[in-house]
């Protein structure tokens, strides 16, 4: 049997299958992960060159042509007459950046933390569990906030716009590796002490060795769990900040910048400006929201 | 008992100590204060006298030392941007956040106690699963976009309600209130529904869980076998028990329902601490920051212990167990 037949065969993908909602929103997930991906070769016009900018073309309702120019847009412009669906692409495109980075980040911080913590014990193990306490007592996206806010007191005002998207990665980051921590920490006690891993021990591999090569591949179905919901998650915190306006530089626009800049034309009636930003940071959320739940019933063994 | 308070008192004088540390190596190492406070012309001698006077030249254990000691008494300096002291733009602040914040707690209980207990009673109801629909749509939706959405719905569409600001507020023994002004109470709705919706859709869904949970139990059986009517065992035997865990839920969550208030705050124009807050990181005002760092470090450590302790209040079981033979170990 060949790798794709033995994928095809296996329960996850039987579940997979026979999950209608599950296949719906990975399909909505996917489209909107390619259609970020490709964003520049999909986007009828580049957004960030001022060059291409019409200002006459603002304001321009979805499919309607422009009183001017007689220029037509599937979704609209906004007021510098930017094309939204191009804005939209490329803002999903950071969106989703900052949300896949920040999640591996806390990913490794908390698979790394959690090994430590569960294979040394002791000390170590206290204290990390202590500051996972105190951090879980804290709402996530509040601690992303304070973090941000720390370390932009830190860097110097000329360096700010540059590293501004690096630090919201590692804020929200920070914010969400608690999770990860405490599902290895304990399934590296349990596993540590069978007897597979002290025979290992005995013939003298090295613990990096079984600790990656043994016990990590006990724990990865719980992590990838974690991980799409966090993705789901990062995403929200993101588009939070950014909408709140100490997120990702104006220079480089998220969906949950797109959505601040529209809301300013809301009583104005150009509607379209904020509605098909949050449509799209809607639909992200959502799918992989649905298809983290999904995961989780389909990995859980007491669910079968 | 008194040991586990105490390690938990150990514990959040603990956290604010770091807290502090982050606040003070804020203030210590963003931006140099001498050259904020004299400018260009002062001379060598001037700039060392004043960093006598402000205490730099001491050792950075003293400095923090005399941090904490100042913040103890909520002397932050004065804010950059709005030169007016911290401490005084704080108090102003928050009587705006904290009614806020109360009403749309009060809102989520309520709702989610009552939408709970009708989902838990009729299961499968039709109007029982749009509501479970709803809460999950709901909980997947960013708190921003809800606001943003009300905005559209009832303050430009409908033009029912405003849609920034706190209205006409009065100001009764210090603390400005806009509960007794028509057009106050007006401001508070939108605000308050954003805040409250998600802790709503928490409380409802925990509501049903535990209410499903406790209808299967054997004492239901048996008030049933009775002959007790059917509201009687609904509300004065199931209710009632499912309302310890809901209880404790919810204090925890005014926490969260204070910082949540940020990002409602910002949508609403909403004058709090919050905004305030947003205000001070995008123009890096540190006093402001650092201020605002220990206020919410200290509702969280405060309300978690508070929390705590109302375990062993509420719960008799925790209480027994004190100096009943050999029990099993807690904390």
């Amino acid at each position: 049997m060949n790798r794709f037949a033995r994928l095809w065969n296996s329960d996850l993908a039987w579940s997979f299958r026979h999950t209608r909602v599950a296949i719906g929103a990975a399909m909505v997930a996917v489209a909107l992960i390619l259609a970020a991906l490709f964003a520049p070769w999909l986007a009828p016009t580049n957004p960030f060159d001022p060059g291409s900018l019409n200002l006459m073309e603002g304001f321009t309702p979805p499919m309607q042509p422009n009183a001017f120019t007689g220029g037509v847009f599937i979704l609209g412009t906004d007021n510098q007459g930017r094309d939204i669906l191009s804005t939209l692409l490329y803002g999903a495109r950071i969106s989703l950046f900052v949300g896949f980075a920040s999640v591996l980040f806390a990913m490794t911080l908390g698979i790394a933390l959690g090994l430590a913590a569960g294979w040394r014990g002791g000390w170590v193990d206290s204290l990390l569990m202590r500051v996972a306490d105190v951090q879980l007592s804290f709402p996530s996206i509040l601690i992303a906030l304070l973090i941000f806010g720390v370390a932009r007191g830190f860097i110097p005002p000329s360096a700010r716009e540059e590293v501004a998207i690096w630090v919201l990665i590692i804020s929200i980051g920070l914010s969400d590796w608690v999770q990860y921590a405490r599902v290895v920490r304990g399934a590296a006690m349990v596993e540590k002490n069978k007897d597979y891993v002290q025979a290992a021990r005995l013939i003298g591999v090295h613990p990096v060795r079984i600790v990656v090569g043994h016990i990590l591949p006990n724990v990865m179905g719980p992590v990838l769990v974690i991980a799409t919901i966090g993705l789901a998650l990062a995403v929200i915190a993101e588009a939070t900040l950014s909408f709140l306006g100490v997120g990702v530089p104006p220079t480089q626009p998220s969906l949950g910048t797109l959505i601040r800049i529209g809301q300013g034309f809301l009583f104005s009636g150009e509607w379209w400006i904020i509605l098909f930003p949050s449509l799209t940071l809607l639909a992200l959320a959502l799918s992989v929201n649905l298809l983290g739940d999904w995961l989780r019933d389909a990995l859980n063994p007491r669910l079968r | 008992m008194i040991a586990f308070i105490l390690r938990r008192l150990v514990q959040s004088v603990l956290v604010m100590l770091v807290v502090a540390l982050v606040s003070f190596s804020l203030f210590r190492y963003v931006g140099d204060p001498v050259a904020t406070m004299l400018g260009q012309e002062a001379t060598v001698d001037d700039r060392a006298a004043l960093r006598d006077r402000l205490g730099l030249n001491d050792p950075v254990v003293m400095q923090f030392a005399r941090f904490v000691g100042r913040a103890a008494q909520g002397d932050f300096g004065i804010s950059y941007r709005l030169q007016q002291p911290v401490d005084e733009l704080i108090l102003s602040r928050l009587p705006a956040t904290l009614e806020l914040a109360l009403i749309s707690g009060m809102l989520a209980l309520v709702f989610g106690v009552g939408l709970g207990v009708y989902t838990a009673l009729n299961r499968s109801g039709w109007l029982s699963n749009v509501i479970m629909t709803v809460s999950l749509v709901g909980v997947s939706l960013p708190t921003f976009l809800i606001g943003v959405f009300l905005i559209w719905i009832f303050a430009v569409e409908l033009q029912v309600l405003p849609s920034f600001g706190r209205g006409e507020t009065v100001t009764i023994a210090g603390w400005t209130t806009g509960l007794a002004t028509p057009s106050g109470r007006a401001s508070l709705v939108l605000p308050a529904i954003t805040l409250g919706l998600y802790q709503m859709t928490l409380i409802m869904r925990l509501v049903r869980a535990e209410m499903l949970e406790v209808l299967r139990a054997d004492y239901i059986r048996f008030a049933r076998a009775r002959g007790l009517g059917q509201r009687a065992i609904n509300f004065g035997h199931a209710l009632k028990n499912t309302l310890v865990p809901v209880i404790t839920i919810t204090g925890l969550q005014l926490g969260s329902i204070i910082a949540f208030a940020i990002i409602t705050e910002t949508v609403f124009q909403w004058p709090g601490v919050g905004a305030l807050f947003i205000n001070s990181v995008q123009f890096v005002d540190v006093p402001v920051m650092a201020a605002y760092l220990m206020f919410i470090a200290l509702v969280f450590v405060v309300i978690n212990l508070v929390v705590d302790l109302l375990y062993y209040v509420v719960d008799p079981r925790l209480r027994v167990e004190r100096g009943a033979g050999p029990t099993r170990a807690r904390g």
